[in-house]
């Protein structure tokens, strides 16, 4: 489909560009072709497939005025931290070495983007393609000192690593965090990446990571989305699996104004396995979209997506799932799951799975479910003597849990169920 | 205890109850029976307060209040008990946390503090004692996966755990094997006090063998038609529902 343009995308890049520092650690020719993309494209508004329920461009023009990129800075994250997990610290898309811990551990290699040696900056954009989406585009252009995070040949990372990028501003800031994480063969983590906003302004968080899972490493990840009623952000994971690779992720969006999420996923090495969950639980007006691909690109890899939706008031919510096996994938097992619960008549759920199945022996399948609470099982516990509002609580915990227990972070699933008021 | 008055119930504004009225005091057994489809978990549905059915007639007091007002989860906290015909599943609550919840909201609403673990845990092996309920269930989810015999005894260690007032039996018996009937039976009348009532709903005489009814009802078409004693049940049991329909046929 044609993506009709605006001058959106002008309009930031006039606001942002005089404050921007200059990005020394994209290459040339993406930095040319993203702000090519940018002229040529824009921001995608409701014309375009992937952003049919995600007017990005409208939300930009309504909430996005006047970007003064007011930028503040942070003092101390500790009431952030997370009970026996290493801190890693990001500041409006800036990498924090300060605020971040001091601990050495075993094989873990933390780089700043603009400090890398000719190996590691070979990987920059190499597989998160400037001119396949808007939002990698505006990063590339315009991207925040993140990190580059490193887990060595053969080492399993004991401690979890807590990253928690903060997004502060006065007024209407844009900020473009951006990572890659390696995980080099035979190695294992664990990756909790947490978002949030503080502060009275509005931050627009265009975050962008490059996932590389080398033969036989596992990589658990998890994605808290905290950013209150004041943040906005799209959130791009690229993500390449090779042999015998593993990769887990887990994204429960607790609060966000406006969450996209681009949760893409290559399947490129034999044998490799990948699983995405998710859960949003969404009130007010807010708008949570998660779109997922699942790329099978070559034979014998299995693919699992679970995704799991509560929504009330006048809120949004969405999941796209696109799974793609291509012609040499034959031995394919790829399943997706998207279970919702409308709690209120003006909510809205939009759910698609998009199947695009070019080899003959796969296995695929898909399901899609959006009901109201349980009125039986509503019955039978207030029969009990349990009121409507602990039962109400009992059975979206028992609905959530299905996700959150695969939180295996004690730390990270005590946080999440506070949050959420289990 | 309770008091039932012309209680008139529809659903889909098709009338199940006609005009019910019956009377249960402290320390009594009243057993209904009545065939398929004549309203008795209607009956039951109603008294503990399913939106699902409209009253459109009569009133109903439970200890002097009335009970129409109440929600459903009020009509429990003041000591309703209704151990369903068919248990409902529900997958991902456990049955010890779901208890714990149900008891400590019982006991707020009598303005007393929440249980303390370890009387809880005593309390929960004690009455899975009486009811000979499986420790193992008590972990799991909500009736899943359950048998329906364990289903049945998960609904009296419930009413066990909770202690009610009144207790509206089910059809607890439809599923049971002859030692869980008597297992079953005997935990009804071990908590059976001068203090508590029953309501047994059944279809078989083997039930009221061992819980031995005061007064036993005839449920037909939505109205009680006769009442005697416990011989009523054995006189069905021997003849069938066809002389009760025969008579009331044509109402
Ligand atoms: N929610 C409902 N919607 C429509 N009809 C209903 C509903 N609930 C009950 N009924 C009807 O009301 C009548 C009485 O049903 P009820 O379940 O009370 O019978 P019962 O006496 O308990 O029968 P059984 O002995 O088979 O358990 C039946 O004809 C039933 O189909
Ligand atoms: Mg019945």
């Amino acid at each position: 489909m044609i993506a009709e343009k605006t001058n959106t995308a002008q309009q930031i890049i006039d606001a942002i560009s005089p404050k921007a520092g200059k990005v020394g650690f994209i290459p040339d020719n993406v930095l040319t072709n993203a702000m090519l993309y940018l002229e040529n494209k824009g921001i995608p508004t409701n014309k375009h497939e992937d952003y049919k329920y995600c007017n990005v461009d409208a939300i930009l023009k309504k909430e996005f005025k006047n970007i003064k990129q007011e930028l503040k800075t942070i003092s101390s994250v500790n009431e952030f931290k997370l009970e026996d997990t290493v801190t890693l610290v990001v500041v409006n898309g800036n990498y924090s070495a300060e605020l971040s811990d001091k601990i050495v551990l075993k094989g873990l290699h933390i780089n700043s983007l603009n400090n890398l040696d000719a190996e590691g900056k070979k990987q920059i954009a190499s597989i998160a393609d400037a001119e396949s989406d808007a939002f990698i585009a505006l990063n590339s252009a315009f991207s925040g000192q993140g990190f580059h995070l490193k887990i060595e040949k053969n080492a399993q990372l004991q401690i979890p690593l807590h990253v928690i990028y903060i997004s502060s501003c006065e007024g209407e800031a844009l900020v473009n965090p951006r990572n890659i994480i390696e995980l080099e063969a035979n190695s294992e983590a664990t990756i909790i990446e947490h978002q949030i906003a503080f502060g009275t302004g509005k931050t627009f968080t265009n975050f962008l990571s490059e996932k590389i899972v080398k033969e036989n490493a596992k990589l658990t990840s998890y994605s808290i989305q905290d950013e209150k009623e004041n943040g906005f952000s799209v959130n791009t994971n690229q993500v390449k699996v090779e042999r015998y690779a593993k990769y887990d992720n887990t994204t429960i969006t607790l609060s966000g104004q406006l969450v996209r999420n681009n949760h893409n996923v290559v399947l490129a090495g034999e044998n490799s396995e990948a699983h995405l969950n998710g859960l949003f639980m969404t009130g007010n007006t807010q708008l949570v979209d998660n779109h997922t691909l699942m790329d099978h690109q070559v034979p014998n890899c299995e693919s699992n997506e679970l995704y799991k939706g509560v929504i009330n008031d006048k809120s949004t919510g969405v999941f796209n799932g696109k799974i793609f096996v291509r012609k040499d994938a034959q031995k394919t097992n790829a399943y997706q799951s998207s279970k919702n619960i409308l709690l209120s008549d003006d909510g809205t759920i939009n759910t698609k799975p998009q199947l695009e199945i070019y080899a003959d022996d796969v296995k695929c399948s898909h399901g899609t479910s959006t009901g109201k609470i349980d009125e039986s099982a509503m019955f039978y516990l207030n029969a009990r003597g349990i009121s409507k509002e602990s039962a109400n609580r009992i059975l979206l915990n028992a609905f959530a849990g299905e996700v959150i227990n695969k939180l295996e972070v004690d730390s990270v699933k005590e946080y999440v169920e506070k949050r959420l008021g289990f | 205890m309770i008091s039932i008055k012309n209680l008139h119930a529809s659903v889909d504004g098709k009338e199940i109850l006609k005009g019910i009225n019956l009377e249960v005091k402290a320390g009594e057994i009243h057993a209904i029976m009545g065939p398929n489809g004549s309203g008795k978990s209607t009956l039951s549905s109603v008294l503990a307060g399913k939106e699902d059915y409209e009253v459109t007639e009569g009133e109903v007091t439970f200890n002097g209040k009335d009970l129409l007002d109440m929600d459903p989860d009020v009509r429990a906290k003041e000591g309703l008990f209704l151990a369903f015909q068919y248990p409902v599943e529900i997958p991902g609550v456990s049955n010890i946390n779901f208890l714990k919840t149900a008891l400590n909201e019982k006991r707020a609403y009598e303005g007393k503090g929440p249980v303390e673990a370890k009387d809880f845990l005593a309390l929960v092996k004690e009455k899975q004692k009486l009811v000979e309920l499986d420790g193992k269930l008590a972990n799991r989810s909500v009736n899943e996966g359950f048998s329906g015999g364990e289903k049945k005894r998960n609904e009296i260690f419930q009413m066990a755990m909770l202690e009610p007032k009144l207790a509206i039996l089910d059809e607890t018996d439809s599923g049971l094997d002859i030692d869980a009937l008597r297992v079953v039976a005997n935990g009804v009348n071990t908590l059976k006090t001068k203090e508590n009532a029953y309501i047994v709903i059944t279809h078989y005489q083997r039930l009221l063998d061992h819980i031995v009814p005061d007064f036993v009802h005839i449920l037909y078409n939505g109205k009680i038609v006769k009442s005697g004693g416990k011989e009523l049940a054995l006189e069905l049991e021997a003849k069938g529902y066809d002389e009760v329909k025969k008579q009331f046929e044509t109402i």
